[in-house]
C-alpha cells in the first residue's frame, strides 16, 4: 500500500506562488471578493507563506509553501462529530463535503490551519466558470474544504494504469502544485516505496517537519535551506 | 381577576393565596416588558433567517476566528443552567432546610435556559439542514458527540426533576379550579396526595436529586473538554473540565440571586425570599468568587511559568494586549465586586446580591469570551497570527434574542407554575421544624438526647 507524501526543498522555492495558482485552478477553488479576503476568508489549499528573516539591512525572505500536511495522526479527524473528515488507506486526509455540518471543530483542531470554511456560496468570475475542472466537485456554502493531494488525479492515474494493464508508476500521479513548480522544489510520491524520490529525500539530513513535536506525524517534509 | 376566581382564592391558605396570585393576576408592566422581549426575540429570528439565507458570511467570523459569539453564548447559557438543578439537588441531598422556597425558581431557570444554550451550536452550524447527520454518522470520539449525549441526558433529567416535585402543586391548582382546569388535570397526572403517593414521590425526588448531580457535572466538564481536547495554546489544559464546572455553578448562583430579587419585587414574595436566603446564597457566591480566583490563578500561572511561545502569545494578548479590557473587566466582575460585596453581612442584602449577581454574570460571559477569542486569533503557528474579530449585527441580534427569549419564557412560566413550591413550604412548617430539632439533638451526646426528649 502506498503512503503518499511530499518533500519541499526550501532552497529551491523562489516564492513564485505558481503552486498556489495551479491549485486554485485545478481544484475549482472559489474566488473571494477583496473585502472578504481582507477579513480572512480567502481560500488557499496551497499557500506560500513568507517570513522575513534577519535584521535590517541583512534580511532575506524565506518562503514556505504550505499544503495540508496529511498527517498520519491527524488531529482534525477525531474531533469531527459526523466522520466527515477521514484518512484513507494510502494516508490521504479528505473531506466529505456532502456530509460536513459546518461546525468548524476540525478547523480549530488543525495546528497548520489548512482547513478552509465556505462562509458564502462559491463564486467564480465568468472566465473561470467556463473552465471549472469536471473531476473536482464544487463545495456548497457552509462546509469545510481542504487540500486532497489532488486525489482525483490518483483515481485517474490508477484507471489509466489498469487500462494499460501495468503498475502505477511514480510519474503517473502528482498533485497540480508539484507539477507546475518551475524549480522542482515540490517532489511528490510514495514515502514507503524506495524507488520513489521522496523516499530517499525524506532521509536527507536537512529534513524538518512542521510542529513535529505535536505528534501529528505530517507527511509533508521540508528540506531546510543550506547556510 | 374574575369574581369567581377571587372567591376561590380567598378560601385558600395564606401560602396558596400569595403564591397562586401571579397565576391569575397579571400586571400591565408584565405585558409591556413581555412585548419588548418578544419584539427583540423576533428580531433575532429575522437575523437568523438572514444568516440561513446568505450564509455564515453575515457573521464577523473568519479564519482563524472560527468560533465566536454563538459558542461563547453556548458555554454561558449551559453554565447558567447549572443554577437550578445542581444547587437544588445539592441542597436537598444535604438536607439544607432553607432551600424550600428557592428550589422551584432555580430548577425552572435550568430547564428553560438549556434550550437557549443547546440551540447555539446549531445556530453556529454552516449546514443546519444536515443536523441529523450527528445521529446518522455519529463519531463517538468527537467531544461534540459527548456533548450531545451529555446535554440530552441533562435536559431529560432536569425536566423530570422539575416536573416531579411540582406534582402536588399542580394537583392543588387542579383542585382549586382557579385556572385552565383541563390543562392542570392533565399536568397533575392523577396525583391525589395520598400518604402512599407522597411516600413514592419523596422517594423518586430523593433518587433524582442524586442522579442529576453527576449528570450536571458531566455536562460542563464535557463543554470544557471541547476546547481542552484540541492542541491549541491556552485551551489544551487539564484544568478546563473542573474549571468549567466551577464557573457554571458560579454563574448559576448569580442567576438565581438575580431572578430571586426580581421575583421578590414583582410578585411581593418578601416572606418567601427572606433576607436569610440572600445571606446564605451570598455566602455561597463569596465561596465561588474565591474558587474562581483560585482556578483562574492556577490556570494562568501554569501557562505563564511554562513560557511556551504559543501559549505566551495568547497569554499576553489577554493580560496586556488587545484583550486587556475584557480580561480585567472579567476579573472585576468575577472577583473584585462579588468579593467586596459578599464578604460583608451589610451588603449581603437583596440589593447587594443583585449587583454582585449581575457583575458575576457579565464577568462569566467575558470569561468565555476570553477563552474563545484570544486563543482563536492567536493560533500556534505564529506566521498565521493575523486574526481579528468584530461580531456582526447578526451575531449581536441573535445574542440579544437569546437573552430576551429566555427571560420571556421564564416570565410566561411564572404565569403557569407557582414560583415557590407550595407543598414544600407546608411540609416545612408541619414536619421539618420538629425533624430538625430531633436531628440537632441526635448530633449531641446521648445524655443530652435524653434530656431533650424529656423536655418534649
Amino acid at each position: 500500500m502506498a503512503r503518499w507524501g511530499m518533500v519541499i526543498d526550501l532552497d529551491r522555492c523562489t516564492g513564485c506562488a505558481a503552486c498556489e495558482v495551479a491549485c486554485k485552478s485545478e481544484n475549482n477553488i472559489a474566488t473571494v471578493p477583496p473585502e472578504q479576503a481582507e477579513m480572512g476568508r480567502a481560500i488557499s489549499w496551497m499557500r506560500v507563506m513568507a517570513e522575513l528573516e534577519g535584521d535590517f539591512p541583512d534580511t532575506a525572505m524565506q518562503f514556505y509553501p504550505r499544503p495540508c500536511m496529511h498527517c498520519d495522526n491527524p488531529p482534525c479527524i477525531r474531533v469531527c462529530p459526523v466522520q466527515a473528515t477521514y484518512i484513507d488507506d494510502e494516508g490521504i486526509v479528505g473531506q466529505i463535503y456532502a456530509r460536513c455540518i459546518g461546525c468548524r471543530y476540525c478547523a480549530n483542531a488543525c495546528p497548520y490551519m489548512v482547513k478552509y470554511f465556505n462562509w458564502y456560496g462559491p463564486e467564480w468570475s465568468q472566465s473561470e466558470r467556463q473552465h471549472l475542472n469536471p473531476d473536482v466537485s464544487v463545495r456548497p456554502s457552509g462546509v469545510i474544504e481542504k487540500c486532497t493531494f489532488c486525489h482525483h488525479r490518483l483515481q485517474k492515474a490508477r484507471e489509466d494504469a489498469r487500462a494499460d494493464e501495468r503498475e502505477l508508476r511514480e510519474e503517473d500521479y502528482e498533485p497540480a502544485c508539484a507539477e507546475v513548480c518551475p524549480t522542482g522544489a515540490i517532489v511528490f510520491g510514495d514515502l514507503d516505496n524506495p524507488s520513489h524520490r521522496v523516499a530517499s529525500l525524506k532521509e536527507d539530513p536537512r529534513v524538518i517537519r512542521l510542529m513535529e513535536d505535536l505528534g501529528t506525524q505530517p507527511k509533508v517534509y521540508y528540506l531546510r535551506p543550506r547556510e | 381577576m374574575r369574581q369567581g376566581v377571587r372567591e376561590k382564592l380567598a378560601r385558600m391558605s395564606t401560602d396558596e393565596q400569595v403564591l397562586l396570585r401571579p397565576l391569575v393576576e397579571t400586571s400591565r408592566s408584565f405585558y409591556i416588558v413581555a412585548t419588548l422581549l418578544a419584539a427583540t426575540t423576533l428580531w433575532g429570528v429575522f437575523a437568523y433567517y438572514s444568516q440561513v439565507r446568505y450564509g455564515l458570511g453575515l457573521t464577523g467570523l473568519n479564519r482563524p476566528e472560527y468560533w465566536g459569539i454563538y459558542i461563547i453564548c453556548f458555554v454561558f447559557f449551559i453554565g447558567i443552567s447549572h443554577a437550578g438543578t445542581l444547587i437544588s439537588a445539592i441542597l436537598r441531598v444535604s438536607k439544607a432546610e432553607w432551600r424550600r422556597s428557592i428550589t422551584r425558581s432555580a430548577e425552572l431557570i435550568t430547564v428553560l435556559v438549556i434550550y437557549w444554550g443547546a440551540v447555539q451550536p446549531i445556530i453556529d452550524m454552516g449546514r443546519p439542514d444536515r443536523l441529523l447527520n450527528v445521529f446518522l454518522h455519529a463519531q463517538l470520539s468527537s467531544p461534540l458527540m459527548w456533548d450531545i449525549i451529555s446535554i440530552g441526558l441533562y435536559f431529560a433529567s432536569c425536566t423530570i426533576y422539575l416536573y416531579v416535585p411540582m406534582l402536588p402543586d399542580l394537583a392543588i391548582i387542579r383542585d382549586s379550579g382557579i385556572k385552565a382546569p383541563r390543562l392542570y388535570r392533565f399536568l397533575a397526572a392523577g396525583y391525589r396526595d395520598t400518604p402512599g403517593q407522597r411516600a413514592k414521590l419523596e422517594r423518586v425526588i430523593g433518587v433524582l436529586s442524586i442522579i442529576v448531580i453527576p449528570i450536571a457535572v458531566s455536562v460542563h466538564t464535557v463543554i470544557g473538554w471541547i476546547f481542552a481536547m484540541t492542541l491549541r495554546p491556552m485551551w489544551h489544559s487539564t484544568i478546563f473540565g473542573p474549571y468549567f464546572v466551577m464557573g457554571a455553578i458560579y454563574s448559576g448562583i448569580a442567576a438565581i440571586l438575580v431572578a430571586m430579587v426580581v421575583l421578590r419585587r414583582a410578585f411581593g414574595l418578601q416572606q418567601y425570599f427572606k433576607l436569610i436566603h440572600f445571606d446564605y446564597l451570598g455566602r455561597l457566591l463569596l465561596l465561588f468568587s474565591l474558587l474562581w480566583f483560585y482556578f483562574t490563578f492556577a490556570e494562568y500561572l501554569t501557562a505563564f511559568y511554562g513560557g511556551e511561545p504559543g501559549e505566551m502569545r495568547a497569554f499576553w494578548a489577554k493580560l496586556t494586549g488587545p484583550f486587556a479590557v475584557p480580561f480585567w473587566t472579567m476579573v472585576l466582575g468575577c472577583f473584585v465586586i462579588p468579593l467586596a460585596l459578599m464578604s460583608r453581612r451589610s451588603t449581603r442584602t437583596p440589593r447587594g446580591t443583585f449587583i454582585a449577581g449581575i457583575a458575576v454574570m457579565i464577568g462569566m460571559w467575558l470569561e468565555r469570551f476570553n477563552i474563545v477569542v484570544p486563543t482563536s486569533v492567536n493560533p500556534r503557528w505564529e506566521i498565521e497570527s493575523i486574526g481579528r474579530y468584530v461580531p456582526s449585527w447578526v451575531e449581536l441580534s441573535i445574542m440579544a434574542a437569546t437573552f430576551s427569549g429566555f427571560i420571556l419564557l421564564y416570565m410566561i412560566a411564572t404565569k403557569f407554575i407557582p414560583i415557590v413550591s407550595i407543598w414544600e413550604m407546608k411540609e416545612g412548617r408541619e414536619q421539618s421544624v420538629r425533624e430538625v430539632a430531633d436531628r440537632v439533638a441526635e448530633y449531641l451526646p446521648e445524655s443530652a438526647l435524653a434530656a431533650a426528649a424529656e423536655d418534649r
